[in-house]
């Protein structure tokens, strides 16, 4: 089928201001939105530029505006779309070129709340005990793969690019919730702030982003519950 | 202008192998940088899906002997067996030390890390399947990536995120660092180090169907062999059973560990009459090779060139429990349920048994008497310990990342504390310069694009499951034609500021010298080992052809030397399962 794709393309070296750009594509019915770029890329415009690599909706390079949505650009197939498919930057990082956007401050935000296991304990010669029941608690939210697309496609974020983020707070959630981490108090102390967790207005945006299914304005509102039973 | 950075050690890639190899590093010294193409998390590590093997003997008695046994007889036993009685022995500190790192395993109803079934593990040397994968549903390797982040966030590890490598420093025997260029802004820098260790992952992409993310593309294995490093058994690759159909996303062996069943057009499940014992759960060499004689004899689903993969009995709490990402791809790519339908799959092109060889430390050597390069290490599936031998099992190549990074992490540690810094060669990035030059101002008229594509599709066809001697000899006039295209091709993008059409014009030149070495080796095996099935050899031959490959280029010509292979428990015998 034949497909028209809308482009917003921008080089720095070359452009003063973003523009749309238009080209048709001959793809498969159950191809992907990634085939289509890359129809274009390597038969009809060498320049367009973007970021890829699983293809298969894991390693999160691909997050981008499709039809007005973010979505990851191997996770969507042509046909649920239609003509014509409008593809543009992610909102509200710096745009380094065409598609890709400079997610160096998401990532800052990421190390911020502490992603990493805090227990000082002497662990077991073998495992930690945990049961299932304790390990389903943070299940949700260990399946972020930190693609970006919930914080930008939030309105509390377009406004104040200093908010934290939905994807920071799930990765705090992930270890706030988790029964053999220590370090609740530290994190939650970091999101209780003007910019932290109290920022979300439950728009439920970045759960329809998640590309991964996370229930993200649940795991939000955890945190909140977490903050205000914990007497912080 | 060129940018030299001065670190103790430089690792380069973000997967598994050189994440595990910095936090080893990062306790001796600060001053250790990681280097990658990708962000962070992106590395493919990330999709392995199905589980981590050690015997951990959590929901049934299980021995790292066992463990041992079924590696060496799945490599065919072309293994190494000090290597994998180390790696299966490490196997079980290196899973409890993720657990307490905080990955999030699956839990058995006392607490403990629960444990599945895969291909060719077995009890008590053969018997039956056990249950020694250790998963996170089906999604362990990317639990395993991101606990290894931030295991290194915690511990202030430095990242060049973005940064191509180009150029391996090598002189008189000593690794001094290595050229990499910065995608952001098109700028090359020097990475002056004490010692440098690979980990850049696996080479998919020069097969048409793959589940190889699109990065893989062999960068740090082609530049080994550019700078005088012999490449070993390389033409081992593994095909897995599983990807879906046309597409060559993996469909994990989980599936089947989980009770999945390959069927025929027929419905009858095939592997009965090729592997009475194991089944299904057969090592991937072994089913892939059954599949595509399936297919030839007309057996293929609607007589194409696929079959079925049928989960529906396990019912749906199996199925979207244990396996959520597979239903997921199965919803998303097909538009099929596999709780009601049965998945269409096709062997895919899947890892590489061959790479860089290293001895047990990660210590690249140069020859077939073992000797070091100083300074220059490797690690995961760029590496050859060689732990998976002809044939990887599946999860091993989760514990070969963790254990070899870490050993690999352990010795450059030590190297790093004895050694100064080798001083830089003179015009240390030249080389790299002057390839990136070259390819952005080639003029002719060939296109990175179509040059790869002919090259994936040749590979598909003539140097995958089944090989020969005429259609490998026509695959190495290809890829001399290929080679000599490639010398006029004509980039569109010729500005500095993330230029993917140069990134991927320097791919291209990675995958074509690594297809070539890959050709040369399957052409001189003349023997059906493993993964590497020769129809005009079908047998395998211990008393030729138990040794590995070393395949050095010198001046565009190959030429192959052999090394022994280490023998210790277990003396070779036929393969059945």
């Amino acid at each position: 089928m034949r497909v028209l794709m809308k482009i917003k393309r921008f080089n720095p070296e070359r452009d003063r201001a973003p523009y749309w750009a238009e080209y048709e594509v001959e793809v498969e019915p159950v191809d992907r939105v990634l085939d289509a770029l890359e129809y274009v890329k390597w038969h009809l415009d060498g320049t367009l530029t973007f970021r890829r690599s699983c293809a298969h909706g894991i390693c999160g390079s691909d997050a981008m505006l499709i039809n007005g949505r973010n979505r990851l650009a191997c996770k969507v197939l042509v046909k649920d779309l239609g003509s014509p498919i409008t593809v543009e930057p992610l909102r509200g990082f710096p745009v380094v070129k065409d598609l890709v956007v400079d997610m160096e401050g998401f990532f800052a935000k990421y190390r911020a709340i502490k992603p990493y296991l805090i227990n000082d304990e002497l662990p077991p010669e073998t495992e930690r005990r945990q049961s299932p029941e304790e390990r389903a608690r943070f299940d949700d939210t260990t399946k972020c793969i930190l693609c970006g697309a919930c914080t930008t496609a939030c309105p509390s974020f377009w406004a104040n690019g200093e908010y934290i983020g939905p994807a920071a707070i799930v990765n705090a959630h992930r270890f706030i919730f988790d029964s053999r981490d220590r370090g609740a108090a530290e994190r939650l102390a970091i999101l209780n702030t003007r910019l932290g967790v109290w920022r979300c207005r439950t728009i439920f945006n970045c759960v329809e982003a998640c590309p991964r299914g996370i229930d993200v304005t649940r795991a939000i509102a955890e945190v909140k519950r977490a903050l205000l039973f914990s007497g912080t | 202008m060129t940018t030299v950075h001065r670190y103790d050690a430089v690792i380069v890639g973000a997967g598994g192998a050189g994440l595990r190899a910095a936090l080893e590093v990062a306790q001796a010294t600060p001053r250790v940088a990681v280097v990658s193409k990708l962000y962070p998390i992106r590395s493919h590590t990330g999709t392995a899906q199905g589980g981590i093997g050690a015997a951990l003997g959590n929901m049934e008695e299980d021995h790292w002997e066992w463990h041992m046994f079924d590696t060496v007889k799945g490599s065919d036993y072309l293994a190494d067996q000090d290597a994998v009685e180390i790696m299966c022995q490490e196997a079980i500190a290196c899973v409890y030390e993720l657990e307490h790192w905080g990955l999030p395993f699956d839990r058995t109803p006392e607490g403990k890390i629960a444990q599945r079934r895969f291909g060719g593990h077995t009890r008590n040397f053969g018997e039956a399947p056990v249950r020694r994968a250790c998963h996170a549903a089906d999604r362990t390797g990317h639990m395993i990536l991101q606990t290894l982040y931030q295991q290194c966030i915690k511990h202030e590890v430095q990242f060049f995120n973005e940064f191509h490598v180009l150029d391996l420093l090598l002189e008189d025997n000593i690794c001094r660092g290595i050229v990499a260029l910065s995608l952001a802004d098109g700028e090359l820098h020097v990475f002056h180090a004490k010692a440098v260790l690979f980990a850049t992952g696996g080479f998919g992409r020069m097969y048409k169907v793959t589940s190889n993310a699109r990065s893989l593309t062999g960068d740090g294995v082609a530049i080994a062999l550019r700078r005088g490093i012999p490449l070993e058994d390389m033409e081992f690759f593994q095909f897995h059973p599983t990807g879906i159909y046309k597409l060559g996303i993996l469909i994990s062996e989980a599936a089947r560990g989980e009770g999945g069943i390959l069927r025929n057009r027929q419905g009858e499940r095939f592997m009965e009459r090729y592997a009475p014992t194991l089944l299904d759960l057969a090592p991937r060499d072994i089913i892939s090779r059954c599949m595509y004689m399936e297919i030839r004899e007309g057996r293929g689903i609607e007589g194409k060139d696929y079959l079925h993969l049928d989960l529906t009995h396990l019912g749906r709490e199996v199925i979207e429990k244990k396996l959520p990402d597979i239903t997921d791809f199965a919803r998303t790519y097909l538009g099929i349920d596999p709780v009601r339908e049965p998945i269409p799959v096709q062997p895919t092109a899947h890892y590489a048994m061959g790479g860089i060889p290293t001895d047990v430390h990660g210590r690249v050597i140069r020859d077939e008497k073992n000797t070091p390069v100083l300074g220059f290490y490797a690690a995961g599936e760029c590496a050859c310990v060689s732990v998976h031998g002809a044939n990887r099992l599946g999860t091993n190549s989760l514990v070969d990342i963790l254990v070899f990074g870490k050993l690999a992490g352990r010795h450059m540690a030590e190297y790093i504390r004895g050694a100064d810094f080798a001083p830089l060669p003179k015009d240390a990035d030249g080389p790299a310069r002057e390839e990136c030059e070259r390819l952005l101002t080639s003029n002719g008229a060939e296109s990175v694009a179509r040059l790869r594509e002919t090259l994936q599709r040749e590979m598909m066809d003539k140097a995958a499951v089944f090989r020969t001697r005429e259609g490998l000899e026509a695959m190495l006039a290809t890829l001399k034609e290929l080679k000599d295209r490639y010398r006029r091709i004509r980039l569109q993008d010729k500005g500095k500021i993330f230029n993917t059409d140069l990134q991927e014009a320097l791919e291209l030149g990675y995958l074509l010298d690594l297809a070539e070495v890959t050709v040369v080796s399957a052409l001189a095996r003349r023997e059906s080992r493993g993964a590497h099935y020769r129809e005009d050899f079908p047998k395998r031959d211990d008393a030729q052809w138990l040794k590995h490959t070393l395949a050095y280029r010198l001046n565009g010509e190959y030429e192959l030397r052999y090394k022994p292979v280490v023998i210790t428990r277990f003396q070779p015998v036929e393969r059945k399962y």
